[in-house]
C-alpha cells in the first residue's frame, strides 16, 4: 500500500489520527503526566481484546457483510473452554486452552458461515439471531456462574510480560504477552487480505458480489471462510479476556459489539462493503479506547463517554458522506 | 474476410432454446470467425440475450449443436466457454469499484492461474500488457469507482484481453458513451480485430453497428430474419428487419407562429457547470439541447427542474418568476423532469408499475390526510393505457419491464400531473428501435397538445425527428442554435465535435 497518496487528506484514517493527536495534546496540557509510557501501556492493554475483535469485524465489513454475534462467540468460546479444561484437565498448558477456545470460536463462526454463505440468508439477521442463540445456549446449558479459579496456566499467561518497569515518577508500567497476540492477528490478517487471492476475493465480493460470481470467484467458500475466521478471532479474544481478567464471566463482553463496529467504521470501513484497512481499524480502536479511558483527563466526566463516541461516529463517518454528497450535487 | 478462411471460433447449428414452453430461440444458425466483428441486432425480447447466454454457457440450449474451433461440445458451462476464450462484457461491466484498475484487469487471469498468493507486481504487469494491447493509458492504481463510464468500459475490455479472450461479446457497449467515446471504442474494436480477437456487438444504435461490424445478424421473435455483410444494410433496412415494419424517420411537424412563450430562461449561470444560458420555450414547441457528455446539458436540465441550484439568472414560467433550486416549486409551476438514469433517479424499481405512476399524484387524491386510493389507481391505469405500456400486470415491479416500457412508466407519472413543460433527459437511452419510434410519437402528440418539451440528448437522429429547434452546448455555454429545417445530421455532428 502506498502511504502517501493524493486522497490522504480525505481519508477517515487521517481524520481519526488527527483527532487522536489533538486529544493527546489537549490531555498533556491538562495533565502533563498523561504523556507517559504508563498511559501508553494502560491504553495498549485496554486495546487488545477490542483490537482483535475489531480486526475480525473489519474483515466481515470488507466482505460486504456485518457480524454482531462475535461477542457472543467470544464469551461462549472463553467460558466453555474454561469449563471444559477445569473438568477434564485443569493443568493443561495455556496454548492448549487457547487453541480449544479458538476452535470453539471457529465452529460457531462456521454456523454463521453455513447460514450466510451456503443458505444465503442476510448477514445482519443471521448474526442477530445467532448472537442471541449462542448466548442463551451458553447460559442455559453450560453455565451462568462466574468462575474465578481458572486453570493456573491461564493465570500464568496473564502474568507474562514482554517488558515492565517503573518510570522516574514512580509509576508502574508493563507490556503483557497478550500484545503479541494482537500483533500476530494484525500480521496474519494483513497477509491474508493483501497477499493472498483469498484476501483479494474478500475485497472483490465486498465491491460487487455479482461481478465476483461472474469472474469465477468462489463466493460461497470465501464468505464461509470470513465467518469462520471472525469466529476464530473471537475465540482468541474471548480467552485472552478471560485470562487477563482472571475470571470466566458468562455475562461479559456481549454488548461490546457496537463499540467494536463503531471503531471499525470510524477507521474508514464502509457498511456497504469493499472498503476497510487494518491501519484505519487500529486507529479507530485507539480512538474509542482513549475516549473510554482518558476522557476524564481532559475534564470531561465519564458519563459523557457514549455521547462522545456517538458524536465521533456521526462526525467521522458523516463528514465524508456529506462531502461526497455535495460533490455529487455540484457535479450536477 | 481472411484468406485461408479459418474455422469458426464459435458455431451454432439449429440451436433452439425453450423456457418453460416459451420458445426464445428457434433453430438459429450462427457463427463467428477469428478477427471478425459481428453485430447482433434485434429488439428487446428478440432472443439476443438468450443467444449470448448460450454461447457463454450461462444457459444450456434445448436443442441443436454448438462447436468451438470446429469441435462439437454437448454441454457448455461458463468455465468451458471461458477456457475457449469467450468473454462477455455486460452492460454494467461487472467491475469492482473498490479495487484498482490493475486488479480489475488482472483478477480473472490471476484466478485462472490458480495461484493462492497474490502478487501485486505481476498484477500490474498483466494489466499494463492488456492496456498496451489496445493502446490506451489509464492510471493502474486508480480505483475503478473514480473512472468515467468510457474508461470503465476500456478496463472491462482489457480484463477480457488479460484473460486471453478470443471472442469478446459486448452487450450494448455504447449506451452510456458520447459520440466521441463511441469513435474511440470503434478504433479499439478495429485493434482487437487486428489481434485476431472476434467481437460480437449487441447494440440498438444502428449507425454504429454498421460502421464497426463486417457481418450483421438480425433476430426477431427468436428467429433469424436477416444475415449478411454489413455493407448490404443501411439503417432503414436494419430497422425494417428488426421491427418487421417500416419505421421511417419522421419530422416534428410545424409549430404555429403565434404560439405563446411558456418559459424564459435568462442568464442562468452555475459556476463550473454552465454560464449565461438564455432561451425561450413556446407552447407546443419541442426544443432540443445537445452537447457532449460534460457539456453542461444535463446540469441545465436539472437546474430548470430545481435539482441543481444556479448561482445567478432567472427562469420565468408564464411570466412568473420561478424560485430556483427547489424541485417541489418547479413541479408546482408545471414542470416535469424525466431523468436520464431512470434506474437510479426516476423509478422505484421494486415497486409496482401502478404505484410508480400513482406516486406523483398523491396530493391531488388526498382529502384531509386520507388517501383516496381507488381514484388514484384508476387515474394511473388510464395513463398506462394511453401510453400503451406493455405490462402483463400493473402490480408487477417496474424492473420486470423492458427499457422502453420503463421509460413510458416514467413519462406516465409526469403526464398524470398534466405538466405544462416537460424535460426529457435521454428519452430513448437503452430503448429499442421500435419503442423509440413510439416514444418519439408520444413526444409529438404531447407537443401538439400544447406542452412545451425540452429534449436533452446526444442522439442526433432523435433530435432531428422530434425537435423544432436545437441548441448545441459546449463547455457550459450555448454555442449554436439551429432551426430544425435548416440543419442536417452532418452539420450537427460537426458542431458537436469541433
Amino acid at each position: 500500500m502506498n502511504f502517501i497518496s493524493k486522497d490522504l487528506l480525505k481519508r477517515n484514517e487521517t481524520l481519526v489520527a488527527v483527532v487522536i493527536a489533538l486529544f493527546c495534546i489537549i490531555a498533556t496540557i491538562a495533565d502533563p503526566r498523561f504523556f507517559s509510557i504508563t498511559t501508553v501501556s494502560d491504553l495498549l492493554r485496554a486495546s487488545i481484546v477490542i483490537g482483535i475483535l475489531a480486526v475480525g469485524a473489519m474483515v466481515v465489513l470488507v466482505s460486504g457483510g456485518i457480524d454482531v454475534s462475535f461477542t457472543a462467540i467470544a464469551v461462549f468460546a472463553m467460558y466453555s473452554s474454561s469449563v471444559l479444561f477445569l473438568s477434564i484437565n485443569p493443568d493443561a498448558s495455556w496454548p492448549m486452552i487457547f487453541c480449544v477456545s479458538i476452535a470453539f470460536g471457529a465452529f460457531l463462526g462456521a454456523i454463521n458461515g453455513v447460514l450466510i454463505a451456503l443458505i444465503g440468508l442476510p448477514t445482519l439477521i443471521v448474526t442477530l439471531g445467532t448472537l442471541s442463540v449462542f448466548r442463551g445456549f451458553l447460559l442455559t446449558f453450560i453455565g451462568s456462574q462466574r468462575i474465578s479459579d481458572l486453570p493456573p496456566s491461564m493465570r500464568d499467561f496473564s502474568r507474562g510480560v514482554i517488558a515492565r518497569g517503573t518510570t522516574e515518577a514512580g509509576n508502574f508500567y508493563s507490556i503483557p504477552w497478550s500484545v503479541l497476540a494482537l500483533l500476530f492477528v494484525i500480521v496474519l490478517t494483513w497477509v491474508i487480505l493483501q497477499k493472498t487471492m483469498l484476501g483479494r476475493s474478500i475485497y472483490a465480493i465486498g465491491g460487487s458480489v455479482e461481478s465476483a460470481r461472474r469472474i469465477g470467484i468462489n463466493v460461497k467458500w470465501t464468505q464461509f471462510f470470513v465467518y469462520v475466521y471472525v469466529g476464530a478471532l473471537a475465540g482468541l479474544a474471548g480467552i485472552i479476556y478471560g485470562s487477563v481478567g482472571r475470571m470466566a464471566d458468562p455475562f461479559s463482553l456481549v454488548g461490546l459489539e457496537l463499540s467494536v463496529i463503531a471503531a471499525v467504521v470510524l477507521g474508514g470501513a464502509r457498511l456497504i462493503g469493499g472498503y476497510g484497512t487494518i491501519t484505519g481499524t487500529l486507529l479507530g480502536v485507539a480512538l474509542i479506547v482513549i475516549v473510554q479511558n482518558s476522557l476524564i483527563v481532559i475534564g470531561i466526566p465519564t458519563t459523557w463517554q457514549s455521547v462522545t463516541i456517538g458524536l465521533l461516529i456521526l462526525i467521522g463517518t458523516g463528514l465524508p458522506a456529506y462531502r461526497a454528497k455535495k460533490v455529487a450535487k455540484n457535479a450536477g | 474476410m481472411h484468406e485461408n478462411n479459418p474455422a469458426p471460433l464459435v458455431e451454432l447449428r439449429s440451436v433452439t432454446k425453450k423456457y418453460s414452453g416459451v420458445t426464445a430461440l428457434e433453430a438459429v444458425d450462427f457463427s463467428v470467425r477469428p478477427g471478425e466483428a459481428v453485430c447482433l441486432a434485434g429488439e428487446n425480447g428478440s432472443g439476443k440475450s438468450t443467444l449470448i447466454k448460450i454461447i457463454s454457457g450461462v444457459e444450456p440450449a434445448s436443442g441443436g449443436s454448438i462447436f468451438f474451433n470446429g469441435n462439437e461440445y454437448p454441454k457448455i458451462t461458463p468455465r468451458l466457454a471461458a477456457s475457449m476464450g469467450v468473454m462477455v462484457i455486460f452492460q454494467d461491466f461487472s467491475l469492482f469499484p473498490n479495487l484498482s484498475v490493475a486488479e480489475n484487469i488482472a483478477f480473472g487471469s490471476l484466478l485462472s492461474s490458480e495461484l493462492k498468493v497474490f502478487d501485486r507486481s505481476k498484477t500490474v504487469l498483466i494489466a499494463q500488457k492488456a492496456l498496451d494491447q489496445i493502446g490506451v493509458d489509464i492510471d493502474l492504481e486508480t480505483r475503478v469507482e473514480n473512472l468515467s463510464v468510457a474508461q470503465k468500459q476500456l478496463v472491462a475490455v482489457c480484463r477480457a484481453l488479460a484473460s486471453k479472450a478470443r471472442l469478446i461479446i459486448m452487450d450494448e457497449p455504447t449506451t452510456a458513451l458520447t459520440q466521441k467515446e463511441v469513435r474511440r471504442l470503434q478504433d479499439i474494436i478495429q485493434m482487437l480485430k487486428l489481434n485476431g480477437v472476434a467481437v460480437i456487438f449487441v447494440s440498438h444504435k444502428l449507425s454504429e453497428v454498421l460502421e464497426v461490424s463486417e457481418k450483421v445478424f438480425v433476430l426477431r421473435n427468436g428467429k433469424k430474419v436477416a444475415e449478411g455483410p454489413a455493407s448490404d444494410f443501411d439503417t432503414t433496412k436494419l430497422t425494417y428487419h428488426m421491427t418487421g415494419k417500416d419505421v421511417s424517420l419522421s419530422d416534428p411537424g410545424s409549430l404555429s407562429k403565434d404560439a405563446a412563450t411558456l418559459m424564459e430562461v435568462s442568464s442562468l449561470t452555475k459556476h463550473g457547470a454552465f454560464a449565461d444560458i438564455n432561451f425561450n420555450l413556446r407552447a407546443g414547441e419541442v426544443l432540443g439541447i445537445t452537447g457532449l457528455l460534460g457539456s453542461g446539458r444535463t446540469s441545465v436540465a436539472k437546474a430548470i427542474f430545481g435539482l441543481v441550484e444556479p448561482d445567478s439568472g432567472s427562469i420565468r414560467v408564464d411570466g412568473e418568476k420561478l424560485e430556483l433550486g427547489d424541485p417541489q416549486k418547479s413541479a408546482a409551476a408545471g414542470i416535469g423532469y424525466v431523468p436520464e438514469d431512470r434506474l437510479t433517479e426516476g423509478l422505484f424499481l421494486t415497486q409496482s408499475i401502478m404505484r410508480n405512476v400513482a406516486i406523483g399524484r398523491l396530493d391531488s387524491h388526498t382529502s384531509g390526510y386520507i388517501l383516496n386510493i381507488v381514484s388514484l389507481l384508476d387515474e394511473a391505469q388510464s395513463w398506462l393505457k394511453k401510453l400503451s405500456v406493455k405490462a402483463p400486470n400493473v402490480d408487477a415491479p417496474v424492473q420486470s419491464l423492458s427499457g422502453g416500457n420503463q421509460q413510458r412508466v416514467a413519462l406516465a407519472r409526469w403526464l398524470a400531473r398534466s405538466p405544462r413543460i416537460l424535460i426529457l433527459n435521454g428519452p430513448s437511452v437503452g430503448v429499442d428501435v421500435g419503442s423509440k419510434a413510439e416514444i418519439h410519437e408520444i413526444i409529438r402528440t404531447l407537443s401538439a397538445s400544447g406542452i412545451g418539451i425540452l429534449v436533452i440528448s446526444d442522439d442526433l437522429p432523435e433530435l432531428l425527428s422530434t425537435c423544432h429547434r436545437i441548441l448545441v452546448m459546449r463547455d457550459g455555454s450555448i454555442i449554436d442554435s439551429f432551426d430544425r429545417n435548416n440543419v442536417n445530421e452532418g452539420d450537427l455532428a460537426q458542431r458537436l465535435a469541433s
